[in-house]
């Protein structure tokens, strides 16, 4: 098997899993118990914070834990709403292809009130950072902008929006799922307020996550309850996954210049490998992408059936495809990147990471290559493009 | 669980009747606008008799599926009984579709319909 689907989620590392049935057989105390044994697991999530904190440049302090990805967008955007609310700030700015954490939370805003604005992402994936600055008005409360897409693993110039951010005296809030782990992320020298992280998508658990709220931010609960999390988010801590979490991630950012190097290579690879297929292209940036994120659009073909005949050939793989996502519209990424829906139909997304070896990715490119061209032998789109009734796009 | 039953991912992973009929004196071409599917289904017909049906489809796993198991259906069927071919009765023969995937099946009760309709247009012209 070949798992070449990590931004969906990662295999969790040994150290990590070592870390999780330690402190679930041995310190399963809840940390907000007074007498020792609780207290031990209090000091293993304090020391998972404080890790996770040195990890990113923040402090202990600024770290909140979650149940993942999600939760965290929900309660930075909702925080800095409501933040903006008391202020008479009620304008938001963002991109047409976040996570829908993060565009869902947004439309629920603009039912209560707020105006979003949603920053064109153009035909390489990226905001424009003028485009950005043009748009920030007086009553701007927040700017939330992901670190890199999770489809097309594009890396946004986080470091540039908080600058201007900064300077203009607004929120800045990043949805770093996918770039934790995997591209090098300092909450100071990128200026951001605000963070969310997920460990699943960095070898560890799921269902743990944190946020990163720059000291003197004030949070907005979503989960009422107990004090913990310093009365920000209420329910008894996931100790074993948070130290988890914490140790995945120490791992993943010590080895971060190497993992960049030799995926980076491995991606490269793929990416000129699938080139060769005619009528197909590559979907973001070049350049200014994920080290392990490869995605195509193949013309004439759907994203499903590929992935399923894929899947016979022991690849794990994903794909933007409308087929596969259970709604009748392909990707809001794809459509965002000015991929037409018959296009954006054929796409396909490979994200690999250090244990892909160099014979994985020629066999998926050799598996990608006749699947495509089997696709195709038996496609009424393919034909119509072949015997010139219409233009081929690609 | 599955996405798909075994049924569906053998007439996936082996579609009947996939192709061309070179010679085809009906031939019907459906899509849906919406999820993009397409499905063009060539019949060669004589003495009102499917005596050959062939199918292309641009679509997913249930759409192919699906293509070829309503070629497999009404292939040596008279017209009249290909007319009555019902998408539930494919979803049927197919032990089942998931909810969101049953307009495959609309899609090809529709194509084979609009490549009869075209055989009969033929024949009175």
């Amino acid at each position: 098997m070949i798992y070449a689907d990590n931004a969906a989620t990662t295999k969790m590392s040994e150290a990590a899993v070592n870390t999780m049935v330690s402190v679930m057989t041995e310190n399963y105390g809840n940390p907000s118990s007074l007498y020792t044994f609780g207290q031990r697991a209090r000091e293993i999530l304090e020391k998972a914070r404080e890790d996770i904190a040195l990890a990113i440049g923040a402090t202990p302090k600024e770290i909140y834990f979650t149940s993942g990805g999600s939760e965290s967008d929900n309660q930075a955007i909702r925080s800095a709403a409501e933040i903006g609310r008391l202020k008479g700030k009620k304008h938001i700015i963002s991109t047409a292809f976040e996570h829908h954490a993060v565009l869902h939370t947004l439309e629920k805003l603009e039912k209560e009130g707020f105006e979003v604005t949603l920053l064109p992402v153009h035909e390489n994936g990226l905001v424009v950072t003028s485009e950005l600055e043009a748009a920030i008005r007086e009553d701007t409360c927040l700017v939330t902008v992901m670190y890199a897409n999770n489809e097309i693993g594009t890396i946004q110039p986080i470091k540039e929006i908080g600058k201007i951010c900064r300077e203009k005296n607004v929120l800045f809030h990043t949805d770093a799922v996918q770039a934790m782990g995997h591209i090098p992320v300092n909450v100071v020298t990128d200026d951001v307020d605000m963070l969310s992280a997920s460990a699943h998508k960095f070898h560890g658990p799921k269902g743990v996550g944190f946020l990163y709220v720059k000291k003197g931010i004030r949070l907005t609960n979503i989960i009422e309850g107990g004090a913990q999390e310093r009365g920000k988010r209420a329910g008894t801590e996931n100790v074993a996954g948070i130290a988890a979490a914490a140790v995945a991630l120490k791992e993943a950012v010590s080895k971060l210049s190497v993992y960049g190097e030799t995926v980076t290579k491995k991606r490269d690879r793929l990416i000129a490998g699938l080139s060769e297929i005619p009528h197909s292209a590559l979907n973001g940036d070049k350049d200014l992408r994920l080290p392990g994120n490869v995605n195509f659009c193949f013309e004439g073909i759907e994203g499903e059936s590929l992935l399923l005949l894929l899947d016979d050939k022991g690849i794990q793989a994903s794909s933007g495809s409308a087929c596969t996502s259970g709604s009748l519209d392909p990707s809001h990424v794809l459509l965002a990147i000015g991929r037409v829906h018959d296009v954006a139909h054929g796409s396909l997304r490979l994200t690999i990471d250090e244990s892909t070896s160099d014979e994985d990715v020629e066999y998926i490119i050799k598996s990608v290559k006749e699947t495509v061209e089997y696709l195709r032998s038996f496609s009424p789109v393919w034909r119509n493009l072949v015997e010139g009734k219409a233009k081929f796009i690609l | 669980m599955a996405l798909y039953s075994e049924k569906v991912m053998d007439h996936f992973r082996n579609p009947r009747n996939v192709g061309v009929i070179e010679d085809a004196n009906g031939i019907g071409e459906v899509g849906n606008a919406k999820c993009g599917d397409i499905m063009k289904m060539y019949l060669k017909v004589e003495d009102d008799i499917i005596k050959d049906v062939k199918f292309e489809t641009f679509g997913c796993g249930s759409a192919i599926a699906s293509s070829s198991m309503a070629t497999e259906m009404i292939k040596g069927q008279p017209l009249s009984e290909a007319m009555k071919l019902t998408n539930k009765a494919v979803a049927e023969a197919l032990d089942g579709l998931p909810d969101y995937k049953m307009h495959c099946s609309v899609l090809a009760e529709e194509a084979i319909k609009s490549a009869i309709e075209d055989y009969e247009k033929r024949k009175e012209a």
